[in-house]
């Protein structure tokens, strides 16, 4: 093997090997957003779908999505439901790189939608969603983005760019939380008959920030071996794409401190969380074709955007979303698809990231939805009204994740 | 009110997707921004049906 091929290969596999920290941060970030009395739940329910995920993407995930070496390393890819690729058969050591990072892809995707249903989703419907959106919805839009310049827009011609996933990991996710959101309805007590929604605030915020560290560094993975596998790119532009992703979360982070001292005379610390974590999306499209200045502009965006569009979904929409799922997932994943036709192309690379955009509202988000309405006909999402105020810690797994220490009093209701 | 949005998010996709088959040249992009429009409608309608209070709920 040529050795500049094997310095690409053992550099991609090592950026891929960060992935997992990235959904070790999202797990925490959902569970320390939670209520205490849930928070075994969300973390053992993250594990699970993870798993649930991880296993039907092996199994048939990666055959239907198809691969994009097609487009990379000169290798030939495989087309969509070629039955060959079921269960990852006849994986050269190419295939199963870029099957690797489908894996913790679709894993670290099919957590977003926990953040939008926390305190009230149950661990085996969890479980189904994760399996239907791994089988499913995730493949779909991930060949789609991978075949999109030589399926839709023609050979050659600029094609829809989403190489670290704002669109097929963050975006699929957002629009999946959004619709078990609407599914669940919102949380006991969050709106009452009359005036403001009652703030339910996160119980572990040092989970929350330690989480979002834990994700920058999977972040920084997940962007280069996406550039590197996706996009084609030599392994020396990974440093590029530290830097933007870097500079993006650092910008929107400091921009969303800045926007809540403004609107709330205080920074708070949640948002800015999902400020961090919303310029790390933001960022993933154009990681590796925008410049530091424009990275920047693309993070003070998504800064600002994040916590608008929470007080919008919360206060306005009537959403209730405990982690800020939808907008910084999906909101900032449309933005950051957005910022790469705005920042790093021509009028043609702004129409092809329009298709994207329209291929993700117009056909994934009413397929994910229509998939997860019809599944909670089958397994009911919601747990009882009585499981709902006692817990979810002891309604569904018998113990709490603080069993010594009472933080709240009305959770030893008789059962 | 749910439903028409859901109709008018896939109708806005498939007009982009036929834009992209059938058509050629300075049509495409103009016949993407429609069916880009046609879908924001939709998704205005389905934010607007899942209102508490709205007729759909």
């Amino acid at each position: 093997m040529n050795p500049d091929i094997q310095l690409s290969f053992g550099l991609c596999l090592v950026f891929i090997l960060l992935v997992p920290l990235a959904i070790a941060g999202l797990g925490l970030i959902n569970t320390g957003l939670g209520r205490s009395r849930s928070a075994a739940q969300a973390i053992t329910t993250a594990l699970c779908v993870m798993s649930t995920a991880a296993l039907v993407y092996f199994i048939c995930g990666f055959a239907a999505a198809g691969s994009p070496l097609s487009l990379s390393f000169g290798g030939a890819g495989k087309s969509v439901l070629e039955p060959a690729a079921f269960f990852f058969r006849g994986a050269n050591v190419l295939t199963l790189m870029v099957a690797l990072l489908g894996l913790f892809s679709v894993g670290l995707a099919s957590l977003i939608p926990l953040g939008a249903s926390a305190d009230r989703l149950r661990l085996g419907a969890a479980c189904a969603s994760s399996a239907l959106f791994a089988a499913l919805t995730y493949p779909v839009f991930s060949f789609f983005t991978w075949h999109s310049r030589v399926s839709l827009l023609g050979a050659g011609s600029a094609g829809f760019l989403d190489s670290g996933g704002s669109g097929f990991i963050n975006v699929v996710g957002g629009v999946t939380a959004l619709s078990i959101a609407w599914i669940l309805g919102p949380r006991q007590g969050k709106y009452p008959p009359k005036g403001m929604p009652a703030a339910i605030p996160a119980h572990n915020q040092v989970f929350v920030l330690f989480g979002c560290m834990l994700a920058w560094v999977g972040w920084l993975g997940l962007n280069s071996a996406g550039a590197m596998l996706y996009t084609s790119m030599r392994p020396e532009g990974a440093v590029l794409v530290v830097i933007n992703t870097t500079f993006a979360a650092a910008a929107s982070a400091l921009t969303s401190a800045a926007t809540t001292r403004i609107r709330f005379r205080r920074p708070d610390a949640s948002l800015i969380a999902n400020g961090w974590m919303a310029g790390l999306v933001a960022c993933s499209a154009g990681c590796a074709v925008l410049k530091p200045a424009t990275a920047i502009i693309t993070g003070i965006v998504a800064g600002v955007l994040v916590v608008l569009s929470v007080e919008w979904f919360e206060l306005h929409l009537k959403i209730d979303d405990p982690c800020g799922s939808i907008s910084v997932h999906a909101v900032c994943g449309i933005w950051g698809l957005l910022a790469v036709g705005i920042f790093a192309g021509s009028g043609v690379q702004f129409s092809a990231q329009i298709v994207g955009i329209a291929t993700l509202l117009g056909f994934i988000f009413p397929l994910t939805y229509g998939l997860n309405w019809t599944l909670n006909r089958f397994i009911p999402y919601r747990v009882s009204l009585d499981g709902e105020r006692q817990g979810l810690d002891l309604h569904e797994l018998g113990a709490d994740a603080y069993p010594e220490f009472v933080v709240h009093s009305d959770e030893f209701l008789q059962r | 009110m749910k439903l028409g949005g859901f109709l008018l998010l896939l109708s806005g996709w498939a007009i982009v997707v036929a834009a992209l088959v059938i058509l050629h040249g300075r049509a495409v992009p103009a016949f993407v921004y429609a069916g880009f429009g046609v879908e924001i409608l939709g998704v205005v309608l389905v934010f607007r049906g899942h209102l508490p209070g709205s007729e759909d709920e």
